[in-house]
């Protein structure tokens, strides 16, 4: 008997059968180029009518069609299927839905897709290579048990490697100053705090 | 959420032209069917749970000038593009160096990411986080005119003690906005009838009888920038924010201080409160009462006395009186002791 939960007995692992539900319920499917992005103007003047949304998210051309009401959040979830970043309050009060645009941390559920058209975005999925070797980040949340149940993980990352990128890392003090934005309900706070202290040393070339 | 045009204008002029074509001159900014977006964070917000309405949104950040996104510093003082990002200047080594005061309000507001979000006029734009008028089933006279206020009587634990009315407890929840009316900074800002300076003291309104008049810009007007004077004493100048967390978090009291110090005695005191009023809140009686005072902890209580004199406590939020008067204490003291 399969030890693993998130496999199913028709071989359909939780995820892959949660995202492909929510791409079939979604009213504009996914329409992925690799043609050149060409950042044509997000501008249109009719309520109601879908809107041409050109992302970059993690180095992949999408082009979108969205509602002008739609968040970042929801198009990286239910539009481009990448189900890594979570929905907590979607409200700007717990992190989860961290992501970076242009290299900088920011909250997907207060940002409308369409005012980020032609930005760089980088969600959880961009963070390990191609080979699948993971990001030190990720690794160090790993070796220092940063979490419990998970759901807050992927916003904590992306938000721990904006807080080392900015510079606010310098202290374990500044490390729990400058991730408050990110709340985790199991607590794992002090394990999230070692595992930024050794990315960022591992960033630093120690 | 109400469904919305989105248009990102190219430059001032053409933002303003967009937002005079779908707004007339009775239209406040916050109820105006266009109305301009710069981070978001509050505005979005405020969209999903729907206290915002616009009809067409008008996106900022493409605008063309370059002064927007810039941060100048010369003999005049400090010049924030209205685009530049709290965090940016939070971090911005000559403004921690000259005012101290900003760094420290900024630093302390919100979280890494929402600083990397929100601009500098949002910022001091933002609308109160009141539950009341943040929960559309109930009464508010800012949300919808006349309808009452029930945070009177419901549970004001948040709510302002200082620059109340009758119609309107909501507290003003922003930090930046402190810093600047200590500091007598200057709003500008351009519409359809041309640009203007606002002394940043006469930016907001009193709630008064009418809490939905929030400030004293027209729904066509777009802030660009904000000015800082010189004002070389400002290096000692810090401020405190007391919360019911640590980190992220709205302050309950707070206090931004700038001290102008002759020894030990004070030549000039610039004093602002936040989390106790419905606006930015100058405490010129507090400054009054320093002045020309040593500046030790009798002075400094008394000058807290001044500041609270006029407070009114609701069922919940008395505490806020005690709470302000020991900030303000501390953050004096503390600005007196800086090494400069």
């Amino acid at each position: 008997m399969s030890q693993n939960p998130a496999s199913s007995a028709t071989g359909l692992s939780r995820r892959s059968f949660m995202t492909g539900t929510v791409s079939a319920a979604a009213a504009a499917p996914l329409l992925t180029s690799a043609a050149k992005a060409e950042v044509p103007a997000a501008t249109h003047s009719k309520l109601r009518e879908a809107v041409a949304v050109s992302l970059r998210i993690n180095k992949r051309p999408y082009e979108l069609s969205l509602d002008t009401r739609t968040s970042l959040l929801d198009a990286l979830r239910d539009h481009a299927g990448l189900t890594g970043t979570k929905k907590g309050c979607d409200h700007g009060q717990c992190g989860a839905c961290t992501v970076l645009v242009d290299g900088k941390r920011v909250l997907s559920c207060l940002s409308f897709a369409v005012m980020n058209q032609g930005k760089e975005v980088t969600t959880v999925e961009g963070l390990a290579s191609s080979e699948g070797k993971l990001h030190p980040m990720q690794q160090a949340f790993i070796d220092h048990d940063a979490f419990q149940c998970g759901y807050c993980t992927p916003g904590q990352i992306m938000s721990a490697i904006g807080c080392v990128n900015e510079g606010h890392a310098h202290s374990e003090d500044d490390i729990r100053e400058y991730m408050s934005g990110n709340i985790c309900r199991c607590a794992a706070y002090p394990n999230i705090v070692a595992a930024i202290v050794q990315a960022r040393d591992q960033a630093r070339g120690a | 959420m109400r469904p919305f045009i989105y248009e990102q204008p190219a430059d001032i002029s053409a933002a303003v032209a967009i937002a005079s074509r779908f707004t007339t001159d009775d239209d406040q900014p916050t109820r105006a069917n266009a109305q301009f977006i710069a981070g978001g964070t509050n505005l979005a917000d405020y969209m999903k749970l729907g206290v915002a309405a616009p009809n067409r949104l008008l996106d900022l950040n493409r605008l063309e000038e370059p002064a927007l996104r810039q941060i100048r510093v010369s003999d005049d003082g400090i010049r924030f593009g209205a685009l530049v990002r709290m965090g940016e200047a939070a971090d911005h080594g000559e403004v921690k160096r000259r005012y101290p005061v900003i760094a420290d309000s900024l630093r302390l507001a919100a979280s890494g990411q929402i600083r990397n979000m929100a601009s500098l006029a949002g910022n001091v734009l933002q609308r109160t986080r009141c539950e009341y008028f943040r929960e559309t089933s109930w009464a508010c006279n800012k949300r919808v005119p006349g309808s009452g206020c029930a945070a009177m009587e419901g549970f004001n634990r948040q709510h302002a003690v200082l620059g109340a009315s009758d119609a309107c407890i909501a507290t003003y929840h922003g930090d930046f906005a402190q810093a600047l009316i200590a500091l007598d900074a200057v709003i500008r800002a351009e519409g359809s009838r041309g640009a203007r300076k606002i002394p940043f003291a006469r930016l907001h309104r009193l709630p008064r009888d009418t809490p939905h008049i929030e400030t004293d810009l027209a729904a066509d007007e777009i802030i660009t920038a904000i000015e800082v004077p010189a004002m070389p004493w400002a290096r000692r100048s810090r401020y405190l924010k007391i919360r019911d967390r640590e980190s992220y978090a709205f302050a309950l009291a707070s206090a931004a201080v700038v001290l102008d110090l002759d020894g030990d005695s004070v030549r000039e005191a610039r004093i602002a409160l936040g989390g106790v009023a419905t606006v930015p809140w100058r405490a010129r009686a507090a400054e009054a009462a320093l002045q020309g005072k040593k500046l030790d902890e009798a002075s400094a209580s008394a000058a807290a006395e001044a500041a609270f004199a006029d407070a009114e406590p609701r069922q919940h939020n008395a505490f806020k009186i005690e709470l302000g008067k020991r900030t303000l204490v501390r953050a004096l003291l503390e600005t007196r002791d800086m090494k400069v």
